[in-house]
């Protein structure tokens, strides 16, 4: 039995009178890509908001590698090996995609000695290099994000999460506001990138097609609740989660001939 | 493939706040040139000169907010403050030019730190706001002292140097020097932090906060690190000023002072060191001339020049200088 990275015990998050994540309980595997799946407004960024500390759960705990989380601030819980990107790209707009990638590094060196070092330090900018190699970035290194599409942006929120090396990376929506036929091509860069990095990832979305493609375990989240847990035949195959998360009609690309 | 890894190097390097070390060579030739013209030019050009590059010195510190996206209407507080560190040494009899200095950047770093614990909290409109009154909190109880002679403020005890007494236009020449110096290792020093890993997040910050606290680190740390440093930079410039004029009032503190630093920000600039100093001499250029023309009307006459200068030159006079892409 692989140990697990994350675990979530009994999650659960009020605003006010609304639950928006009801008594979640669950286990991610070292090395794992587990999908999350649920309609708009079913508790999936709360959950992530919660796991990375942006917003503290009603009641529940975190536990990371062993160690409780609950209650730590975002900063903390990034350098505890815990990193995130976002359905909205969180990147320096009228910064350079080289810089983002640069003050992204000089921040995960941990190193006050390295923080007050130039930014352009020649072992630095290697490693940026480096990055924006791996990512598929380097043809805009130099252009304002702000002149970006939306599927570079993703890419370059992902790289900035990456530059960590986290242990557990959470892809929120990572397709949401990309072009249909550039889903695809955009995830196949993304777990091209990260493979070989032995990080666990926690993948967020809402179109079935795309986590079906991708990850080994898929959670199916219904008004803050877990539904169906398990391989993406058996979540599909849920009677709860083809009336309220799929839709009756659902049928995956390939098995329709 | 050599020559696109070159690139890409540059393009890390590079910033769009062109704030890297070109422009630092002139940096020391510039301060030198200062230091030697001091020789040769007349008392009251010399104490102007000084005042002119403690004023430089204070913007020089609203820059460091500035990139964060952060305008501080209070800087006079620490304008202020930095003066009144003069008149507090004279109580206890010091008098020595770098001890004043210093003071005045000592005072303004007790005062800042706790202060900065509050406003590092606030963003925007409400950032200036706080700001602002704290500078009026201090005018109001500086109005109300005795002890620091109320409105009339009080005359400081000739500077010294080293023990050694001096007077005229030898006093006048090495307050300026004294003031150039001080310049030149803040500008030195600023423009290196610019380009160190710290000194990129405040423009990141300015763009998104978020980020930097999942990239694991405090937006509001590095906001209080430059707040304090901005103070302490603005503590010299006081004791600067308390110097070359020779005379303290609360009227530092007062609106109008931190009103002139951000003018002057904005007048010259804030993508480069050298933009404050340009911004500054400018300001006194313009504050002279005014003054001599119509004297009753040197606020409409800048007000005008600031107009003007929004719409031609949205980043400044420095912009002039920047070179192109």
């Amino acid at each position: 039995m692989i140990p697990p990275i994350l675990e979530a015990r009994g999650i659960s998050r009020r605003f006010g009178g609304l639950v928006a994540v009801d008594n979640v309980t669950m286990s991610i595997p070292a090395g794992q890509i587990l999908g999350v799946i649920g309609a708009n407004g079913a508790g999936k960024t709360t959950f992530v908001n919660m796991v990375t500390g942006w917003t503290q759960p009603s009641s529940g705990s975190f536990v990371l590698n062993g160690r409780d989380i609950t209650g730590l601030s975002p900063r903390t819980i990034a350098r505890l090996g815990v990193t995130r990107s976002f359905q909205i790209p969180q990147v320096f707009l009228n910064l350079t995609v080289a810089e983002n990638i640069a003050i992204a590094q000089g921040l995960a060196e941990n190193s006050v000695a390295r923080l007050f070092q130039s930014i352009g330090e020649p072992s630095r900018v290697l490693g940026c290099e480096a990055i924006l190699d791996r990512f598929s970035l380097t043809h805009w290194a130099d252009r304002r994000v702000l002149e970006l599409p939306q599927g570079a942006r993703k890419l370059l929120d992902i790289a900035m999460a990456m530059t960590r090396r986290p242990m557990l990376l959470l892809l929120d929506e990572p397709t949401s506001g990309v072009a249909r036929e550039e889903k695809f091509k955009l995830m196949d860069q993304v777990f091209a990138a990260i493979a070989g990095l032995q990080v666990t990832v926690l993948f967020v979305e809402h179109d079935m097609e795309i986590v079906a493609r991708y990850v080994s375990r898929v959670v199916a989240f219904f008004q803050g609740r877990v539904i169906a847990d398990g391989s993406c035949d058996e979540v599909l195959a849920h009677e709860e989660v083809r009336e309220h998360v799929v839709g009756r009609t659902w049928v995956q690309r390939g098995t329709n001939a | 493939m050599m020559s696109s890894k070159t690139h890409l190097a540059a393009a890390v390097v590079q910033s769009n706040w062109k704030l890297g070390h070109q422009g630092d060579r002139l940096l020391v030739p510039i301060f030198a040139g200062l230091v030697v013209a001091s020789f040769f030019v007349p008392a009251w050009l010399l104490s102007n000169g000084a005042v002119t590059l403690a004023r430089a010195l204070a913007v020089l510190g609203l820059i460091l907010m500035l990139r964060a996206g952060l305008v501080s209407f209070g800087q006079g507080l620490y304008f202020c403050l930095g003066g009144y560190s003069v008149g507090m040494l004279d109580l206890v009899g010091v008098s020595d030019l770098v001890l004043r200095i210093l003071g005045g950047g000592a005072l303004c770093f007790v005062v800042a730190l706790p202060v900065g614990f509050l406003l590092r909290r606030y963003r925007g409109l409400f950032f200036a706001m706080l700001s602002l009154a704290f500078s009026m909190l201090l005018f109001g109880l500086l109005v109300r002292s005795q002890t620091f002679g109320s409105t009339d403020g009080f005359n400081v005890v000739p500077t010294t140097l080293f023990g050694a007494s001096l007077a005229g236009q030898q006093l006048q020449r090495v307050i300026f020097i004294a003031a150039a110096t001080t310049g030149l290792i803040c500008c030195l020093l600023t423009s290196r932090y610019f380009d160190t890993v710290v000194g990129r997040i405040a423009p990141a910050l300015k763009d998104n906060e978020v980020r930097i606290e999942y990239l694991g680190h405090s937006g509001l740390a590095l906001i209080h690190f430059e707040y304090t440093i901005a103070a302490i930079m603005t503590g010299f410039a006081g004791a600067i000023v308390a110097m070359a004029i020779g005379h303290i009032d609360p009227e530092m503190a007062y609106w109008t002072t931190s009103g002139d630093i951000v003018f002057i920000a904005i007048l010259g600039g804030h993508t480069h060191v050298l933009a404050a100093f340009l911004g500054s001499v400018v300001f006194e250029l313009v504050h002279t001339v005014a003054l001599w023309l119509t004297p009753g009307t040197w606020r409409l006459i800048l007000g005008a020049v600031l107009l003007l200068l929004i719409l031609k030159l949205p980043e400044g006079l420095w912009s002039l200088f920047r070179r192109r892409a």
